[in-house]
C-alpha cells in the first residue's frame, strides 16, 4: 500500500502540510489562518500554475520521483480562478504519477450540482462551499490523521448508503484515506 | 461608569447594531474566532486586505461600465470576486448587492448595472466607515488597558 501523501499514525506529531490555492487575497489570508489555528503548516499560492510549480510539476522539468522535500498532505483549491481553474488543477494532479495520491479538496462560493459532480468524478475528495468553516478543517484533519480507519461516527456524510462493494473494499489496500466513501453517492453540501 | 466601562459599553452597542442592521453577518463572528493572543489583529488585517481589494475592484467595475461596448462577462467576473471577498469578511449587505448585480450582468442591462454599482459603492463606503469606527473603539479600549468584549 502506497503511503505517499498519508501521515502515518507514527507521525501524528508531524504537522499536516496543506497547500492552499486561491486567487483572492482575502480568501488566502482567511484559509491560511483557519489552517494555522488548526495546527497545520500552510503554503498559500495564488494560482494553479504556482501550485504546480510548488509541487514540482513545472511542465518543463521532468517530474522527479520521490519528491520528498516539501511533502504536501492536502491540497485545498478554489474552483473559480483566472487561467487554470480548480478543476483543471485537480485534473493535472490526478494525472501525475507522483502527485495523484494527494487528496484534493475543491472550495467554491457556488454550490452548482454539475460542478460538484464533475469535481468528485475527477477525484476530488470533497467539495466545500465557501466560506470555509473551522469545522470543515477539523473534519478534514480528522480524516487525514486517522488514515483509512477514519470512520468518524459524527460525520453526516457517512450516514449515506454505501454500496456493498465499498463496504467490502474499505479495508483492503487503498492509499487514499477517503476512498471508503463512494464518490458518486456523496451529496453536495448545502449551505445552511 | 469608569472610562473603560463606557468604551466597552459603546463597543458592544455598536457591534450589536452592526448585526441588527445586517451590515455584518455570522461570517464576521467566525473571523473573530480566528483571532487570539498570537494573532490579536487578525480581523483588522483581513478587513484591511478587503478594503484594498475592494477599491481595486470598484475601480475596475467603474472602468468596465464606462466603455462604449460593455464586456458584461468581464464585469460579472469582477462582481463575482467582490461577492466572494465580501462574503468572506461578513459584509452581508455588500454581498447581497453583488448577488443582485450578477443577475443584471446576465441581463446585460447597462443602465441597471450602473445604478447597482452606485448602490454597491454606497454600501461599501458605509461598511468601511463603520468598521473603521469599530476598530478605532477597540484601539481606545486597548490603549486604556481595558479588555475588548468578545462577540458571542
Amino acid at each position: 500500500m502506497s503511503t505517499a501523501g498519508l501521515v502515518s499514525r507514527r507521525d501524528c506529531s508531524h504537522q499536516l502540510h496543506v497547500l492552499a490555492v486561491d486567487d483572492s487575497v482575502v480568501d488566502r489570508k482567511f484559509v491560511e489562518r483557519l489552517l494555522k489555528i488548526s495546527s497545520c503548516k500552510v503554503t498559500a499560492v495564488e494560482s494553479g500554475i504556482r501550485a504546480l510549480q510548488f509541487l514540482g510539476l513545472d511542465g518543463e522539468k521532468k517530474e522527479t520521483a520521490g519528491f520528498d522535500g516539501l511533502k504536501v498532505n492536502l491540497i485545498m483549491t478554489d474552483y473559480s480562478m483566472p487561467g487554470m481553474n480548480g478543476f483543471e488543477l485537480l485534473k493535472k494532479i490526478k494525472e501525475s504519477s507522483t502527485l495523484k495520491e494527494i487528496p484534493v479538496v475543491i472550495m467554491s462560493s457556488e454550490n452548482i450540482l454539475t460542478r460538484v459532480d464533475r469535481c468528485l468524478e475527477e477525484g476530488a475528495e470533497e467539495f466545500i462551499v465557501k466560506p470555509v468553516k473551522l469545522s470543515d478543517v477539523k473534519r478534514l484533519k480528522n480524516i487525514l490523521t486517522k488514515g483509512d480507519k477514519g470512520q468518524n461516527e459524527e460525520d453526516p456524510l457517512l450516514s449515506l448508503p454505501l454500496s456493498s462493494h465499498d463496504l467490502a473494499s474499505s479495508s483492503t489496500s487503498s492509499s487514499s484515506p477517503f476512498k471508503f466513501l463512494d464518490h458518486r453517492s456523496k451529496r453536495p453540501r448545502l449551505q445552511g | 461608569m469608569a472610562y473603560v466601562g463606557q468604551l466597552q459599553r459603546k463597543f458592544m452597542d455598536y457591534t450589536k447594531s452592526l448585526y441588527r442592521e445586517g451590515i455584518v453577518d455570522e461570517q464576521f463572528t467566525q473571523l473573530h474566532k480566528l483571532q487570539d493572543e498570537s494573532n490579536p489583529d487578525f480581523v483588522e488585517e483581513v478587513v484591511t486586505l478587503f478594503f484594498n481589494d475592494s477599491e481595486r475592484l470598484l475601480n475596475e467595475l467603474t472602468n468596465a461600465l464606462e466603455q462604449q461596448n460593455v464586456d458584461f462577462k468581464k464585469v460579472d467576473g469582477y462582481v463575482h470576486q467582490f461577492k466572494g471577498s465580501s462574503s468572506s469578511v461578513g459584509a452581508q449587505r455588500v454581498k447581497d448587492l453583488c448577488i443582485a448585480f450578477r443577475t443584471l450582468c446576465e441581463l446585460e442591462n447597462k443602465e441597471a448595472c450602473l445604478r447597482c454599482l452606485q448602490q454597491v459603492k454606497l454600501e461599501y463606503a458605509s461598511f468601511q466607515t463603520k468598521l473603521e469606527s469599530l476598530f478605532k473603539l477597540e484601539k481606545q479600549i486597548a490603549e486604556a488597558h481595558g479588555t475588548v468584549p468578545t462577540l458571542d
